[in-house]
């Protein structure tokens, strides 16, 4: 490599190392900004904005699922495996909406501490497989369990 | 330079010469069509009819084989531009600046099309046909980083000086790409996390690998292609007043 080459490469290098730091410092600065939902145990622990919509996201607990008014609304916590949050909505559900399923909601907390969601997302795992292969995982996780 | 064989490095020299380069591009272009049409053949039977349902979303899922590629290739593409800004820059070779420019418009489309394919699978999974989350608008940011490579290098009369400019915003604009790809580790997002290039074993079942790996590799093809077919234009243009293309005019 010729020295006029050298330098070029060097120059270029510095540039794309100096983009690199500008970019990683400014995503560090709106780190919070950029996450794109709040997990249920910053909200209980009164992390979120009080009075202000954000949207908040967990794992529907198993068997949380309930309609109490027989209507429209739905009630389910959502979980990080640390803390649990009550969901309130009226709405229609994702088709991925079910227990133990991923889901970003966006509303806000009312008085007693109750998220009222307007709007439910349902967040996709990264997992895919034939559902015969779903069900002998289940299986087995069944048979760890009893054991 | 030692660890680099002699070879290689004669070849590399080689390339930049835009006769060789279109001679060989010639010679390239049949059998990488070929391997395109049967990997693309294969790809989609296995793809859309051989592969199992999914054990949640159902057919849905099938999108993944024209989303996923897609997506790939829209950074793939992004980084070949920046290798071949930087190899421009470095030294100052015309072919890289046409590989540059000629991949721009593919890379664009193929952007424009995860992002497509991404929103039309997001309504029914998600419920919503877009969010700001970290994945999608670096994403978006992608595709708009190519269309500026795009028209600035559309704007600037002296072709020279335009490819400068476009190594340079290629290079600057390729700090996007590890954005995008760790978008999803980093922050929370709605979009779920990488299934195939992590380092655990992949979360998705062979049957399903498979296809999606041909889809990929097909894509790739056809990149080749449509970058060759675009760059042997631009090279014809650039040295229309040189001896070998007006020898090869006269020989048609």
């Amino acid at each position: 490599m010729t020295p006029v080459r050298r330098q070029r490469l060097i120059l270029i290098l510095l540039m794309v190392a100096g983009v690199g730091a500008a970019a990683t410092f400014a995503l560090k600065a709106f780190n919070e900004n950029l996450m794109y939902f709040f997990s249920t145990t910053e909200v209980a622990e009164g992390k979120a904005p009080k009075d202000a919509k954000f949207r908040l996201g967990g794992m529907v607990v198993n068997g949380s699922i309930a309609r109490p008014d027989r209507g429209i609304m739905v009630r389910f916590d959502l979980t990080d495996y640390n803390k649990q949050v009550t969901v309130e909505y009226s709405g229609i559900l994702p088709d991925l909406f079910r227990e133990g399923q991923g889901i970003v909601a966006n509303g806000r907390l009312n008085e007693a501490g109750i998220f009222v969601a307007e709007e439910v997302l349902a967040k996709h795992d990264e997992n895919y497989m034939p559902p015969e292969v779903a069900e002998s995982l289940k299986k087995t996780e069944q048979l760890k369990s009893e054991k | 330079m030692s660890i680099i064989p002699a070879f290689i490095v004669r070849f590399y020299h080689k390339t930049a010469s835009p006769p060789f380069f279109y001679n060989l591009s010639n010679k390239l272009l049949p059998w990488f069509t070929g391997i395109f049409l049967i990997l693309l053949g294969y790809g989609l039977y296995a793809g859309l009819y051989l592969a199992p349902t999914d054990y949640q979303q159902g057919d849905s899922y099938r999108i993944i084989y024209v989303h996923v590629p897609a997506a790939w290739m829209s950074l793939f593409i992004y980084v070949v531009m920046a290798v071949a800004g930087a190899i421009s820059l470095i030294w100052r070779m015309k072919i890289a600046d046409v590989v540059l420019i000629s991949s721009a418009p593919i890379g664009a489309s193929f952007t424009f099309i995860a992002l497509v394919t991404g929103s039309l699978w997001g309504k029914p999974m998600w419920g919503t046909w877009w969010v700001w989350d970290a994945r999608l608008t670096s994403e978006l940011i992608l595709l708009f980083l190519y269309l500026g490579v795009i028209s600035l290098y559309g704007a600037i009369e002296d072709k020279r000086t335009a490819s400068k400019a476009v190594a340079i915003l290629a290079l600057v604009g390729v700090v996007n790409i590890p954005i995008i790809h760790y978008s999803v580790q980093w922050w929370n997002t709605l979009h779920q996390g990488p299934t195939v290039t992590k380092m655990d074993k992949p979360s998705i079942h062979l049957d399903m690998l498979i296809p999606l790996l041909v889809m990929a590799t097909a894509f790739k093809f056809y990149y080749a292609i449509a970058m060759l077919q675009v760059a042997r234009v631009e090279i014809l243009i650039r040295e229309q007043n040189t001896q070998w293309v007006k020898k090869l005019v006269e020989n048609k």
